[in-house]
């Protein structure tokens, strides 16, 4: 689904011409019978087993403040309020992990226990009925599908929220020592983000005046085709700024993957870990690193 | 516009400070090759630091130095190459074997002695 687009306009359902009379007439009903239909809500939504991330009391403020809005929206027609409080809501419960059946079906349950309590007021009348259901559900309706994709455009957000704050935080380029970078890479690897790295990378080389790059994968759970011949090609690209570059972390399922895949990478000086990339990194600058205690610790231990 | 060869001890400098034409690449080819064996020059340095495109033909024509001087007994080092050239060279898969490559000049000059030391561990 495309993110970028604009909120939806209101959706265009049926436009009954809504009665002008009746409304007030309905409204007053709803208003009246609020308590009694919000218990009913209520008892409906813990029958169908919705919401159960929320405690009983978190649910019923929020039915107070959902009727009273639902009851408001029928009145004046317009759904900016509700729709406003519908994506504050969704700030709130998204978090939490309520999915969007839940929301869904928690709405069209308020309709269909608003539906049955004016069929059981106005029964004696089918003509009446008739028109109070015209004007109520193409109303209740419109109601609905705001709801629904107030949240839906809430939780892409939301969405669209994290993913850059990952892009943003997950790609330091860090100086270790004089002429030594490191690249830490944590998570999913795509063609957009691999570019960045490689960018990245190579104007902290320049920067840094870099000599060795040690490039660590312990945190990239997969790797495919794609990702691995962007790999080659920012150790590549370091090799043309002077720069030799050190894979470190390779798990053995990603090891494996390479080889499956026949990447070629002959052009590559892979270490196991972060620890010995450093090493490697240390002797190929020339540096020594001496223990300042004249007996070193068993390294083995 | 031809580029200027500096002699520097026993090693050549080239400075391309413009994009050059066709021709004179191969010019800069042709120079170098016979500077080499008029100095008896042991290393090449071409800084491309100023170059914001090195397409397929200028990659070859760099190579092509590269391995003249290196029968006739010099080592080639490329220096400058900026972040967007670099990759934009691993992207259309320019390979520049058998030149070194370093930062700058200041790096070539130190790969050039290494290597004119006898190890050859920074080839490319």
């Amino acid at each position: 689904m495309n993110g970028q687009k604009p909120s939806l306009p209101t959706p265009p359902l049926e436009t009954h011409e809504i009665d002008a009379e009746l409304l007030p007439k309905l409204v007053a009903y709803l208003r009246q019978m609020s308590v009694e239909l919000r218990e009913k809500w209520v008892s409906r939504i813990s029958e169908a087993q919705l919401l159960g991330v929320m405690s009983p009391e978190e649910i019923f403020s929020e039915v107070k403040a959902v009727y009273d809005n639902y009851v408001d929206a029928l009145e004046t027609g317009s759904v900016e309020s509700l729709q406003a409080y519908a994506r504050d809501l969704s700030e709130r419960i998204i978090h939490r992990g309520v999915e969007t059946h839940e929301v869904l079906g928690i709405v069209l349950l308020l309709r269909d226990v608003l539906a049955r309590s004016l069929f059981l007021r106005y029964q004696d009348d089918p003509e009446l009925l008739d028109r109070i259901l015209d004007s109520y559900e193409p109303a209740a309706n419109r109601i609905a599908v705001t709801v629904g994709v107030s949240f839906v455009e809430e939780r892409e957000r939301v969405i669209r929220e994290q993913q850059a704050a990952i892009r943003e935080l997950s790609t330091p380029v860090l100086q270790v020592r004089d002429r030594l970078v490191i690249l830490p890479i944590i998570g999913a690897i795509d063609s957009q983000r691999a570019r960045q790295l490689t960018e990245q990378l190579l104007n902290a080389i320049q920067a840094n005046r870099a000599k060795v790059v040690v490039i660590d994968i312990t945190g990239v759970a997969s790797i495919d085709m794609t990702v691995a011949n962007h790999l080659v090609q920012t150790v590549n690209a370091a090799r043309l700024m002077g720069a030799s570059a050190i894979i470190t972390g390779l798990s053995s399922g990603i090891a494996q993957t390479l080889v499956d895949l026949r990447v070629d990478l002959s052009t590559m000086n892979t270490v196991g870990d972060l620890q010995g990339g450093l090493e490697e990194a240390e002797r190929l600058l020339g540096y020594k690193v001496l223990h300042s205690d004249p007996a070193p610790p068993d390294r083995l231990a | 516009m031809s580029v200027p060869i500096l002699k520097q001890g026993d090693y050549l400098i080239a400075s391309i400070q413009s994009a050059l034409s066709d021709s004179e690449v191969l010019e800069l080819r042709d120079d170098l090759a016979e500077r080499v064996g008029q100095f008896r020059a042991r290393g090449i340095v071409v800084d491309v630091t100023a170059l914001d495109v090195i397409d397929s033909f200028a990659a070859r024509a760099l190579r092509t130095i590269g391995s003249t001087a290196k029968l006739r007994g010099a080592e080639t080092v490329l220096v400058g190459i900026q972040p967007d050239v670099a990759m934009a060279m691993v992207q259309f898969e320019l390979d520049l074997q058998p030149l070194h490559t370093a930062l700058d000049l200041e790096e070539g000059l130190a790969v050039l002695r290494r290597t004119a030391r006898g190890g050859d561990d920074d080839g490319p």
